[in-house]
C-alpha cells in the first residue's frame, strides 16, 4: 500500500459527493410538513421601538418578543476586566440598534407567503441619532447605543509598554492613519436552520450550517433554558464558514423556540440580502500609529492606537473582546520590537455585530504593521525587504517570546521572506519599473510577512486553558474504521486529513475509513472549527485514539498469531508477526463475532476508543508566511491588475500538501477581496448600502492571479506530528502585500493610500489630491 | 427575498401581448430574459399582478435583413450576438459589446430589448446602439413607430415607451467595410456594470463620425457629429491626442454629472475608444 498517511497528496474523499451533487446543505433537506419562516427586521439603525402592529388575520402566524416565553437574551461575556455586557434579545424589545435587527418572526407554508405576512406587520418607532463612525462614537456627547453603558465602548484593552525613552532619540519617525473597511464574510451557502421537536425523545433537533455544533447546543441550552440532553445539533455539509458559522444568533433561537411549540419542522434560510445587510459584518478597524526606527530601519519603538467597530452587540460565543485583544497582542507580528504600546477600543455602533472572520484581526494588524514597514523603507530609501530583515525574529532565536509574550515555537521568518523576494524576482521587477510600460501603467511590488498563531488552546490573552479535543474511533466487525469527531469541516478537507492520520497510525487504507463530523449525538464534544485548530487538535486526538486502537489490535493480532505482542507490527491493513499475518477484518471478526477463538485475557474495552488531546504547549503554534506580489496600476482608470502572486508558507509538517495549497489559494482570494474589492459602506443614518452582490464586490475567478505557493516545513516541537494550523493564513497577507504594491507603483506620483479596499475611485481620488498638492 | 404572488402568462403573439397588457385592474409587467426584472421581483422593488412573458412571440426573435440595416427582434439575447447567431454586419462591434456584458448565464437569457427598456444608465446596449445609430422599433395596437435609441432612453431607468407599447426590435445600420470603431468599457471586475463607457465610430463611406459617453448615471451623451470632442477636427489616426477635455466637461455639466470619479473617467474612456478606432 502506497503511503496514504502524513504527507500524501491524497485526493479529497469528500469531493466525490460534492462534485457529483450529493452534498447536503440545509436547503437540500426535506421534511414532511415543514414550514418556512421570514423575519421582520429593523428598517433603521437606531430607534426606540414604540409599537408593532399585526393585522388580526395573521396574528397567530407572527411572533414577537413578548410571545417568546422562556427565552433569555444573548449574552456574550468576556471575562476581561472592564468589559461592558450587551443584552441582545432574540427579537427586539425597547430599542432597535441596527438595520436588520430581528423584530418579528412570521410563519407560513412557504417563504414567499411568510414574506407576505411580514409585509403586513407595521413597526412603529422614534428614530434616534445613529452612531455610525467608530471614532466619533467615542467622543463625549455621542448618542449611546446601550443606555446603560457610560460610553460606546465594549472594552478598552492594550499593551502599555513605556516607549518614551526608546522613542526620544529615534532618528526616524513615521506616523500614519490606516483604515480597513467593514466587510461581509460571504460563504456561498448563507446561514440556515431547520428546527424540529422529536416528541419521543423529547428532544429539539436543529439542523444547521455551523462550524461548531456542540457550541451551538451549549448556547441554545442557555438561552432556551433546556438541558443539553434535550438538544441535538446536526450540521451536514457546510457551504463555507469563515467564522460566519461560528456564532449563535437570534434566528436559530427563535426557530428552536417555535419548533418546540408548533409540532412541525420549521425552516429559515438566510438570503443574500439578510447576510449582506443584517448579519455578516466583520473587519472594520482604524489605526493611528507612530513607528520609531534607526537609519537602517531597525525598529526602536512602536506606538499604536486602534479602534475596532464592534457593532451593536457582542456576538456569541467569541464576544466583542476577541478582536481588540487580538489587535494589541499580535500587532508586533514576527518582528523584534524593543518598546511597544498599543491601546485598543472595541467601539459600539449602530451596525450589526462584528463577527470573527477568517484570520480574526490578523489581516488587519498585518495590514497596519506591513504598511508601516513600507513607509519606513520609503522614508529611509531602502528596499522594503531589507527593513523587514532588520527586524524579523531569526531562526536561531527560536523558541522566541516576543514583547507581548507570544511564544513562537519554530520557524525561519527571514528565510520565508528571502524565498518570496527571490521567487517574485525583485531585481527583474525593479528593472522593469525603470524601463516603464508601453501601455503607461505603473508597476509596483509589495510584500507582507506575518506570523499566524494557530491552534491555541487558551483564551486569546494566552492566560487560561480553553479546551480539550476528543475523537472517537472504532473498528467495525468487518474491519473498517469509523472515526467521529465533534469538529466540523467547512471546506478544510477534514474527512481526508483525519483519515490520513488514522491511516498513518493503524496502517489501514483510507478507502476503508469513514470520518463522520458535525452531529452532537454521534461525536465527542468539540469547540469546533475556528482558529486554524482542526489539524492540530482533531488531528492530534485522532492520532491518540488510533494509536490506542493500534495497540489493542496488536494485542489481539499477536494472540491470533500466537506470538508475543512485542514481535508484531500493525501496518498495511493487518498485524504482521515473524511467521505470518492477520488482517484487520480477521481481528475484528474474531473480537466481535468469534471471541471464543481468542484467549481469555483480551482487553474488554475492545476496538473502540475515545482519544483526547492537547498540544504540549497551549499557547498555539506559529505558522509563518510571506506574500509577495506585482501589480500594474492604470493611473487613468484606477484599475489594478495583479500580475504575479507568490506565497511562501511554513505550516510545519504538512499532512496533505494539496489540501494546504487549496486552503492558501482560497484564503488568498479572500485577502485579495479585502485588498481591492470588498466594502460594506453605510450612510450617515447607518443604512448599509450594498444589498446585493452587484454592490458588494467579491473577487471572481477572472480577478484571481495564478497564486504560486512554496513551502517550508519546520516542525512544531509541540504537536503530534509537527503540524501547524494553516486554515486562515492565506487571508492574512494579501491586504498588506497588494496595498504595498499599489503604493510602490504610485510612489513616483507622491501617492500613498492608507485604506483598503483600494478601489479605482480611491486611486483616482488620491492621484487627484496629490496633483492638487503639487 | 421572494417575489409577491403574481399571475404569469406567456404571450403567443403581439396581439396576444397587447390584450394582456390592456388587462385592467393591476400592475402588468413584460418579462423577457428576467435578468433585470428577476432581481427587482425578488427584492420586491417590483410587485406586479401579472407578468407577460414575451420570449415566444415570433416577431421578437426574428432577424430580418433590411438591405442597409439589420432588424433584430427585441428578445434576441446577448449571447445570440456574442456567438454570431446574429449576422455580423458591424465589424465585430456588437459582438465585442455583447461578450462583455455580465456573465455567460446572464447573457444566455438577457435580451437586447429588455436591456433598452430597463434603461440602466450603466448598461452597455443603450450606449453601444446609440453609438451605431440604431432605431428602436416600438409596437402597440395603435401602430408601429421608430425612435432612435439615443432618444428612447430619457434618463436613468426611464424611457419614452408608452404604457401600451413594447419594443419589437432594433434596426441597426450596417457598417461599411471601411468603418472603424472603438468601444471602451471600464469596470473593476469582469461581469460588472460599467464605471464608464466611451465609444467612437467612423464610417467614411456613410459620412458617419459619432461618439458616445456612457455610464454617467443618466442617459448617455451621444454626438451624431463627434468633431467637437476632438477640437473640431475630422477623424484621423491622431484623434486620440486631440481630445478636448473642456468640451467633455461642458457636456457633463449639461447632464448635471457632478461625481468627480465619473467626470475623470469620461475623457479616459473616450480616448481609449479613439485609440482603438484609429489603431486599425
Ligand atoms: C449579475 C448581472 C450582471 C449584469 N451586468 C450587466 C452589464 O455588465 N451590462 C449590461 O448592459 N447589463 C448587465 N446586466 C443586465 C442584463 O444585461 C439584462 O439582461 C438586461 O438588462 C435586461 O434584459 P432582460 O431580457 O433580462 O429583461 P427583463 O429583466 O426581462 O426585463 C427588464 C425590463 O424591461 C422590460 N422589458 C423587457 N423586454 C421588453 C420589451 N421588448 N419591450 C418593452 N419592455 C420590455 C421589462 O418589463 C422590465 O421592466 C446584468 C445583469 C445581471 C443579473
Amino acid at each position: 500500500m502506497a503511503s496514504q498517511g502524513i504527507g500524501a497528496r491524497l485526493r479529497r474523499k469528500e469531493d466525490d459527493r460534492f462534485l457529483n451533487g450529493r452534498g447536503q446543505y440545509i436547503a437540500d433537506l426535506r421534511f414532511p410538513r415543514m414550514r418556512d419562516v421570514a423575519f421582520v427586521r429593523s428598517p433603521v439603525a437606531h430607534a426606540r421601538l414604540t409599537g408593532i402592529k399585526i393585522p388580526d388575520q395573521v396574528r397567530a402566524q407572527v411572533f414577537i418578543a413578548s410571545d417568546l416565553t422562556g427565552v433569555t437574551a444573548i449574552r456574550a461575556v468576556s471575562p476581561l476586566p472592564g468589559f461592558q455586557i450587551s443584552e441582545q434579545p432574540p427579537l427586539a424589545t425597547g430599542k432597535l440598534r441596527h438595520v436588520g435587527e430581528l423584530i418579528a418572526m412570521c410563519l407560513a407554508d412557504t417563504r414567499a407567503e411568510a414574506e407576505d405576512i411580514a409585509a403586513q406587520v407595521t413597526v412603529e418607532y422614534e428614530e434616534l441619532p445613529a452612531v455610525v463612525d467608530m471614532l466619533k462614537a467615542q467622543e463625549p456627547g455621542a448618542a449611546l447605543v446601550h443606555d446603560h453603558f457610560k460610553r460606546n465602548v465594549f472594552l478598552e484593552t492594550g499593551f502599555d509598554g513605556p516607549i518614551e525613552a526608546a522613542a526620544r532619540n529615534a532618528p526616524v519617525k513615521v506616523t500614519r492613519e490606516l483604515r480597513t473597511a467593514r466587510q461581509v464574510m460571504s460563504p456561498i451557502e448563507c446561514r440556515g436552520f431547520i428546527a424540529l421537536w422529536d416528541s419521543r425523545l423529547e428532544q429539539l433537533i436543529l439542523h444547521g450550517a455551523t462550524q461548531f455544533p456542540h457550541v451551538v447546543r451549549t448556547g441554545l441550552s442557555q438561552v432556551l433554558q433546556l438541558p443539553e440532553l434535550q438538544i441535538r445539533v446536526i450540521s451536514s455539509d457546510v457551504g463555507g464558514g469563515f467564522g460566519y458559522k461560528a456564532i449563535v444568533a437570534g434566528e436559530e433561537i427563535c426557530l428552536s423556540w417555535l419548533a418546540m411549540r408548533c409540532g412541525y419542522p420549521v425552516r429559515w434560510l438566510e438570503d443574500r440580502r439578510e447576510q449582506l445587510t443584517a448579519n455578516a459584518n466583520c473587519r472594520e478597524h482604524h489605526y493611528a500609529i507612530t513607528a520609531y526606527a534607526d537609519e537602517n530601519g531597525k525598529l526602536l519603538a512602536f506606538d499604536a492606537r486602534a479602534a475596532v467597530d464592534s457593532g451593536a452587540y457582542s456576538a456569541y460565543p467569541f464576544t466583542s473582546a476577541i478582536e481588540p485583544s487580538q489587535v494589541s497582542a499580535i500587532l508586533p507580528g514576527p518582528y523584534e520590537i524593543p518598546a511597544y504600546r498599543c491601546k485598543t477600543a472595541a467601539v459600539v455602533t449602530n451596525k450589526c455585530p462584528q463577527l470573527p472572520y477568517r484570520g480574526v484581526a490578523r489581516p488587519n494588524v498585518c495590514y497596519a504593521m506591513e504598511l508601516m514597514i513600507d513607509a519606513i523603507a520609503r522614508q529611509i530609501g531602502k528596499e522594503p525587504h531589507e527593513v523587514r530583515l532588520a527586524n524579523l525574529v531569526r531562526a536561531d532565536q527560536m523558541p522566541f517570546n516576543n514583547i507581548t509574550d507570544k511564544h513562537f515555537d519554530s520557524g525561519d521568518y527571514p528565510q520565508l521572506l528571502r524565498t518570496a523576494v527571490e521567487e517574485i524576482g525583485l531585481a527583474k521587477v525593479r528593472a522593469r519599473q525603470m524601463r516603464g510600460e508601453s501601455d503607461g501603467r505603473l508597476i509596483g511590488l509589495g510584500m507582507s510577512v506575518f506570523s499566524e498563531q494557530t491552534a491555541h488552546g487558551t483564551t486569546a490573552d494566552g492566560k487560561r486553558r480553553a479546551l480539550y479535543e476528543q475523537v472517537f474511533a472504532r473498528i467495525t466487525p468487518d474491519g473498517r474504521l469509523d472515526v467521529r469527531a465533534g469538529i466540523q469541516s467547512i471546506g478544510q478537507g477534514l474527512e481526508t486529513t483525519l483519515a490520513q492520520i488514522a491511516s498513518e497510525c493503524i496502517g489501514i487504507d483510507t478507502g476503508k475509513i469513514q470520518v463522520k463530523l458535525g452531529d452532537t449525538e454521534l461525536s465527542p464534544y468539540s469547540s469546533g472549527a475556528w482558529g486554524s485548530r482542526g489539524i492540530v487538535w482533531a488531528g492530534g486526538a485522532t492520532a491518540r485514539a488510533c494509536k490506542e486502537l493500534a495497540s489493542r489490535v496488536a494485542a489481539i493480532g499477536a494472540a491470533m498469531l500466537q506470538t508475543d505482542v512485542k514481535s508484531v507490527q500493525v501496518r498495511d491493513g493487518g498485524v504482521f508477526g515473524p511467521h505470518g499475518s492477520v488482517t484487520l477484518a480477521d481481528i475484528a471478526r474474531a473480537f466481535y463475532l468469534a471471541p471464543s477463538d481468542l484467549p481469555g485475557d483480551i482487553d474488554p474495552h475492545g476496538l473502540e476508543v475515545t482519544g483526547g488531546y492537547a498540544p504540549s504547549r497551549l499557547t498555539g503554534v506559529h505558522t509563518g508566511s510571506a506574500h509577495a506580489t506585482v501589480v500594474a496600476v492604470d493611473t487613468e482608470t484606477g484599475g489594478v491588475e495583479i500580475l504575479d502572486y507568490v506565497v511562501v508558507e511554513d505550516a510545519g509538517v504538512l499532512i496533505n500538501p494539496m489540501i494546504v495549497d487549496g486552503q492558501i489559494h482560497g484564503g488568498t482570494a479572500q485577502g485579495i477581496g479585502a485588498a481591492l474589492f470588498e466594502e460594506m459602506p453605510f450612510d450617515a443614518q447607518g443604512q448599509p448600502l450594498a444589498s446585493t452582490l452587484a454592490d458588494y464586490l467579491l473577487p471572481g475567478s477572472a480577478e484571481m492571479p495564478d497564486v504560486r505557493v512554496f513551502h517550508m516545513e519546520t516542525p512544531s516541537p509541540y504537536t503530534e506530528f509537527g503540524q501547524k494550523g494553516v486554515g486562515e493564513g492565506g487571508a492574512i497577507g494579501p491586504g498588506a502585500a497588494v496595498a504595498n504594491a499599489v503604493n510602490d507603483a504610485l510612489q513616483s506620483l507622491g501617492v500613498e493610500i492608507c485604506e483598503i479596499p483600494i478601489t479605482p475611485r480611491r486611486i483616482l481620488t488620491a492621484i487627484a489630491k496629490a496633483k492638487r498638492a503639487a | 427575498m421572494k417575489p409577491v404572488a403574481f399571475d404569469y402568462e406567456r404571450a403567443a403573439s403581439l396581439s396576444d401581448a397587447a390584450s394582456l397588457l390592456a388587462r385592467t385592474g393591476g400592475f402588468v409587467k413584460l418579462l423577457a430574459g428576467g435578468q433585470s426584472l428577476g432581481p427587482m421581483l425578488n427584492l420586491r422593488l417590483a410587485q406586479p399582478d401579472l407578468l407577460i412573458d414575451i420570449t415566444s412571440i415570433p416577431e421578437l426573435t426574428a432577424i430580418i435583413d433590411g438591405g442597409d440595416h439589420l432588424e433584430i427582434g427585441a428578445c434576441v439575447t446577448h449571447s445570440d450576438i456574442e456567438d454570431g447567431r446574429v449576422p455580423d454586419h458591424f465589424g465585430g462591434l456588437l459582438r465585442q459589446v455583447a461578450g462583455r456584458i455580465a456573465y455567460r448565464p446572464v447573457r444566455n437569457r438577457g435580451t437586447v430589448g429588455g436591456s433598452l427598456a430597463h434603461a440602466d444608465p450603466a448598461a452597455d446596449w443603450i450606449s453601444a446602439l446609440s453609438l451605431i445609430g440604431a432605431d428602436a422599433v416600438l409596437w402597440s395596437q395603435r401602430g408601429v413607430r421608430t425612435v432612435a435609441v439615443e432618444n428612447l432612453v430619457v434618463s436613468s431607468f426611464t424611457t419614452a415607451l408608452a404604457a401600451d407599447e413594447l419594443i419589437r426590435g432594433v434596426r441597426i445600420p450596417k457598417l461599411s467595410p471601411a468603418a472603424r470603431w472603438g468601444f471602451f468599457k471600464f469596470s473593476q471586475k469582469a461581469g460588472e456594470f460599467a464605471h464608464t463607457i466611451g465609444g467612437v465610430l467612423h464610417d467614411p463611406a456613410r459620412g458617419v463620425f459619432r461618439a458616445v459617453l456612457g455610464a454617467i448615471e443618466t442617459a448617455p451623451i451621444v454626438l451624431a457629429d463627434a468633431r467637437p470632442l476632438f477640437g473640431g477636427s475630422a477623424f484621423d489616426s491622431g484623434i486620440a491626442n486631440r481630445i478636448d477635455r473642456e468640451a467633455i466637461a461642458r457636456l457633463l455639466d449639461g447632464k448635471n454629472v457632478t461625481d468627480d470619479y465619473i467626470r475623470s473617467l469620461a475623457p479616459v474612456a473616450l480616448k481609449r475608444a479613439a485609440i482603438q478606432a484609429s489603431a486599425s
